[in-house]
């Protein structure tokens, strides 16, 4: 589609991408550290699974290889079905507690 | 018709308690939805049968091929391997799931509800394909496909604030250690263009031959990809979850998730740093792993002394023990004999764990009390679960004639071998702590005495397990050179099976 020359101008060096990518897991990171609702905190965690998808998909691109973006593929789904059950067992703290705050589940210490 | 039988069975023998356990699946779920709710009282029978079919099918199959050169051990595209180390792990997870089975159908917050034995079984598929793994994506989907089922088993009891918490708390400690863990693959991935383990191997060594700036892009991946198997091992310091989980969790959840996936982690950290990480990475991750199995025994050991609760004192034991078996894993650095030394004691480990809480179900089914104090008079309230609780702490201990002591011995044995003796004596006096709280419970239960001293009823599904698991542990303790054989060879091929 491009000549040579369109490509290396188009082209975004692999590089950026991963920076980008660790910029964003540690974002990802920072979040589930800080924040309090579990909800945010799973929000965090959604975000520290597609910075390691944007990796994934930047690496497989330069490596031409088609594996990395079935990585990610597979990455998508678990996701999906993790935050099912996720939110299946924020529903149930909720009814028993009326608060998501994970700083109020002590229940147990020792 | 001859050569044609041969490529069939080369590619279903590798995933043959996959597709097994996806039958039950089927089956269970149908039993679920059209049989009347009298008969579903059968459904943890019914499971239970089928772990066990399965396991005894797994295994015959698995001797008659596996170590036969003409089977090559890979299967669905060379992303699981077979050797005699998967067959022997998934002996075990097949095992742990059956006994579970059993157990909740003794448990008052499972019983009869089908949706725990199918978390179950879909948790057991995905430990199946764990031990096996020979590919990055299938270690991550397994892994997840074991944790989120075993998310479901841990908040099972949705109206019980413990359970729910309990839940929730696993889960939220799971998903950020598994996105660590994705990250740090997918670094891997970046460094070789490679999934496959067997493809990676080589090329990691061509990285690190490049001097000291891919040895340390590697230190990193490696330190990313040991936060979630330290998690799923529950490793000092991603073991936080551990105590909560264990308290909350409803029993036969707490057996599976302390046996079954411990075992299956263990096996697929065993697989990992044998197979992927090249010679060059030594030095770093036995290094950084012994200082972990040392930290992780003793901070495990010294919280458990002060436990009241008997589920969250074994909580904080199976920290203690997952220390106990990495050094096993540390071994591994410089001797195969530390793979047989963790299957070994895994095996060990898995019986010994589920006839603890195979005693803590029946106490709790007469008592509703999970407090070591309740405990007292044990002895002469039901003098077989006494016996069975004495077998089970001895083997946690680590005291013959359990099979706990074997485990131990073979364990410190590869350390010493390996180059690692003060590691072993950091073992040993852990292991003398650790007896001072084992003993408690077996004094609470032979000298303490309660008000009330009435017999207790030992419910029949509950009494085959702690029958299994008893004469178990005695069988691997006082004949313990078959399955360390076993194990040995075992080891052996998960450097042969390497291309």
């Amino acid at each position: 589609m491009f000549t040579e020359l369109q490509e290396a101008n188009f082209l975004v060096p692999t590089s950026y991408y991963v920076i980008l990518s660790a910029v964003l897991f540690t974002i990802g990171v920072a979040g589930v550290l800080i924040r309090r609702n579990a909800i945010l905190i799973f929000m965090s965690i959604e975000l520290m699974l597609n910075a390691a998808n944007l990796a994934f998909v930047a690496f497989a691109r330069a490596f031409q290889d088609l594996s990395g973006q079935v990585f990610v593929f597979f990455v998508m789904t678990v996701a999906a079905s993790e935050v099912a059950v996720g939110l299946a067992l924020i529903v149930a703290i909720f009814r028993s507690r009326k608060s998501i705050d994970i700083d109020e589940l002590h229940s147990m210490e020792g | 018709m001859l050569t044609e039988s041969v490529p069939l069975m080369q590619a279903v023998v590798p995933v043959l308690p996959e597709m097994g356990l996806l039958l039950l699946l089927i089956l269970v779920l149908m039993h679920g939805v059209f049989s009347p709710k009298e008969s579903r009282r059968t459904v943890c029978v019914i499971t239970g049968v089928g772990f066990f079919t399965l396991m005894v099918i797994h295994l015959s199959v698995g001797f008659n091929f596996v170590g036969d050169p003409d089977f090559s051990g890979s299967g669905l595209g060379d992303i699981v391997r077979v050797d005699a180390f998967a067959v022997m792990f998934r002996a075990m997870i097949l095992l742990a799931a059956a006994l579970t089975c059993l157990m909740s159908g003794e448990s008052r917050a499972i019983n009869r509800r089908v949706e725990f034995y199918v978390a179950l079984i879909v948790a057991a598929l995905g430990m199946c394909l764990m031990v096996a793994a020979n590919d990055l994506i299938l270690v991550y989907v397994a892994l997840e496909t074991a944790s989120v089922s075993l998310y479901i088993m841990a908040g099972f009891q949705r109206d019980s604030k413990l359970s729910s918490e309990a839940g929730l708390k696993y889960y939220l400690f799971g998903a950020v250690t598994s996105a660590i863990l994705l990250y740090g693959l997918s670094l891997i991935f970046g460094f070789t263009g490679e999934t496959n383990f067997s493809r990676l191997g080589p090329a990691l060594s061509a990285l690190t031959a490049n001097g000291s700036e891919g040895v340390f892009a590697l230190v990193v991946a490696l330190l990313l990809v040991l936060v979630g198997l330290g998690f799923k091992v529950a490793v000092v310091p991603f073991h936080f979850w551990t105590p909560d989980v264990y308290e909350g969790s409803p029993t036969p959840s707490v057996a599976f998730i302390s046996t079954a996936s411990k075992a299956a982690s263990f096996g697929l950290l065993v697989r990992f740093f044998s197979i992927v990480w090249p010679a060059e990475m030594i030095p770093y991750w036995a290094g950084l792993l012994a200082a972990l199995a040392a930290i992780t025994m003793t901070l495990g050991n010294m919280l458990a002394l002060v436990q009241k609760n008997i589920k969250r004192m074994l909580g904080y034991s199976s920290i203690a023990q997952a220390g106990y078996a990495l050094i096993g894993v540390v071994a591994l650095s410089d001797t195969e004999l530390g793979a047989a030394a963790v299957a070994f004691y895994m095996a060990m480990y898995v019986l010994t764990n589920l006839a603890a809480f195979a005693v803590i179900s029946a106490v709790e089914w007469n008592t509703g009390s999970v407090q070591i104090a309740d405990y007292a008079g044990l002895s002469r309230r039901s003098f077989p679960l006494a016996i069975v609780m004495v077998v089970a702490m001895l083997s946690l201990g680590g005291v013959p004639p359990a099979a706990g002591f074997f485990g131990k011995f073979f364990l410190f044995s590869a350390a010493v071998d390996a180059g690692y003796t003060w590691l072993a004596i950091i073992g040993v006096v852990n292991a003398i702590i650790a007896l001072f709280y084992y003993l408690t419970v077996i004094k609470v239960m032979f000298v303490g005495k309660a008000e009330d001293e009435s017999r207790y009823t030992i419910r029949p599904r509950l009494a085959v397990v702690l029958w299994v698991t008893g004469v178990g542990i005695l069988l691997m303790g006082t004949l313990a050179s078959p399955w360390w054989r076993w194990a040995v060879e075992a080891s052996q091929q998960l450097t042969v099976m390497l291309p």
